[in-house]
């Protein structure tokens, strides 16, 4: 198995803080086959925020977030999450993780999937009424109450999706990886996700990183990751962003950087 | 490895297949449906009939309960379950002793229908107990669990899945003694027989078949067995990769 390397254990001892970020990235390659997805990248997120992972499809961003849940190999350089190195036995239970696919049993109905999932979560009999208790709360939390005795696989990819949200909010996690949590979601349920990523935020602390490539979400995020290509075009505020470039949202902004590294690296294309 | 999340697993193994009736019934009914068929094509020779039906009652388990782990996992790996238990705190013995409980549940029911109606309907004549057969049975079923599971790993799609059943139970079965006795084989194939599981179990049978009490051999056959499930499962959780590229 393919661990981050680096100074680890000077990590892993570092008090953990608000000062500290939730996650930070040094040097942060990965190599998938004959491809190399992350080039040596850099990168922070802040605790208590929500961070918006930006960029095209097949930029690198959904193994960026592999890497960060341990659930990648080939990784290399220094990857810390939550003061542990990523993938660290102890962060499995305080990290949630929601794949681009809906991953839940389509032969079992929502509640039993919450259910098998919290019981995994915190395993006795002992913590049944907490179970219980946690499994409504996400239930309520997604909006899918109503529909708890429906088969997974009858529900509409939208409700899907949601429940497979619900299961990486069993718990409590700390930091929440979600990998487009959003696409193929109407408008009002969009909008109701972007309300419940921004109260866990403010009440729990909760760590949010998001990925999208739809760019009109990167205005409800408090920081920002432009991606391209395997790097990290930009970290910054979405307002500091536009600023910068002089520009008036964060998609023409994230053109005009494409723009200026394509003239830098004339070599590489943009696809 | 914790025990809650073990049994956790099971039931979810099981409720899954609940919501999933024909599955369940083709899994208990299609083995009682041969051994009916056996019985009368065997009209006219009732000893053809007591060898080769003892035999299979310990094949069956193993090769139900090898296409269905071996899509159950498939299913898992492919949908991205796998995933998300194994980035949970989810000990990889948890996952595997769940389907192991899950699936052993199964077959000892299938094995107690198969074996109940060969015995009292179709006038099987065993000279040992009954309970030594279904034993044999049940350590078959672990076995064919632990193969499913462990060729899920080469399995691209639910289509190759199905096309390893041929190519990991066939050979077996037709070199585990079933046809004609090992020691009348090609030297070289006795050879290769001594070292596939089934021919175990279908010896196995066959102590009990005609043997008053329980013997020796028998004891042997049934710890090389279950020696081969616990080693084909430890052989499968290393399929089980948390990091995958």
């Amino acid at each position: 198995m393919n661990k981050p390397t680096g100074p680890r254990d000077t990590t892993a001892r570092e008090p953990v803080t608000a000062a500290t970020p939730a996650v930070h990235a040094t040097g942060l390659t990965v190599v998938r086959g004959p491809h190399t997805v992350l080039r040596g990248i850099d990168f922070t997120v802040p605790r208590g925020r929500i961070t918006g992972l930006l960029g095209p499809s097949g930029c690198g961003k959904s193994t960026l977030m592999r890497a960060l849940v341990g659930t990648q190999a080939k990784v290399t350089g220094t990857l810390t999450v939550l003061g542990r190195p990523a993938g660290h036995p102890t962060l499995r239970s305080r990290v949630g993780y929601v794949t681009q696919a809906p991953s839940v049993y389509l032969d079992l109905t929502i509640r039993q999937n919450l259910d098998y999932f919290a019981a995994i979560l915190l395993p006795g009999r002992a913590h049944a009424d907490r179970r219980r208790a946690d499994v409504t709360r996400v239930l309520t939390d997604v909006d899918l109450t109503t529909h708890e005795n429906a088969l997974a696989g009858n529900l509409s990819g939208g409700q899907l999706s949601r429940v497979s949200l619900a299961v990486a909010l069993l718990g409590t996690p700390e930091l929440l990886v979600l990998d487009e949590p959003t696409v193929g979601l109407d408008p009002v349920l969009r909008r109701d996700l972007w309300t419940l990523f921004h109260h866990l935020a403010a009440t729990n602390g909760t760590t949010l990183l998001i990925s999208s490539h739809v760019m009109d979400e990167a205005e409800r995020c408090d920081r920002l990751l432009l991606m391209r290509d395997g790097e990290i075009l930009a970290e910054d505020t979405p307002d500091a962003l536009r600023t910068r470039t002089r520009t008036d949202t964060v998609e023409q902004a994230f053109l005009h950087l494409v723009d200026e590294a394509n003239a830098a690296h004339p070599t590489r294309s943009p696809s | 490895m914790n025990v809650h999340r073990t049994t956790a697993t099971a039931s979810r193994v099981l409720r899954q297949l609940r919501h999933d009736p024909r599955s369940i019934a083709l899994m208990l009914l299609v083995p009682c449906v041969m051994l009916f068929l056996l019985r009368y094509v065997f009209d006219g020779s009732p000893g053809t009939f007591n060898s080769i039906g003892a035999s299979l009652l310990g094949i069956f388990p193993l090769i139900t309960m090898f296409l269905v782990t071996s899509i159950a996992t498939l299913r898992e790996r492919t949908t991205g379950t796998l995933e998300r238990l194994l980035a949970m705190p989810m000990a990889k013995a948890d996952l595997i002793g769940g389907y192991a409980l899950a699936f052993g549940a199964l077959a000892i029911i299938q094995s107690a229908l198969a074996t109940g109606l060969a015995l009292w309907a179709l006038d099987l004549n065993v000279t040992g107990s009954a309970w030594l057969l279904l034993l044999v049975a049940l350590l078959d079923a672990l076995l064919g669990t632990a193969l499913g599971l462990f060729v899920s790993a080469f399995a691209a799609s639910e289509f190759q899945a199905v096309q390893f059943m041929p190519a990991v139970i066939f050979p077996q079965l037709l070199l585990c003694g079933l046809f004609t006795p090992r020691d009348r084989m090609q030297p070289v194939l006795e050879a290769i027989s001594n070292v596939l599981p089934m021919s175990y179990a279908v010896d196995g049978m066959n102590e009990v078949l005609h043997h008053t009490d329980l013997t020796a051999t028998y004891i042997r056959d049934a710890l090389i067995v279950a020696g081969c499930a616990a080693l084909v499962l430890a052989l499968g959780a290393a399929t089980l990769r948390r990091r995958t590229p």
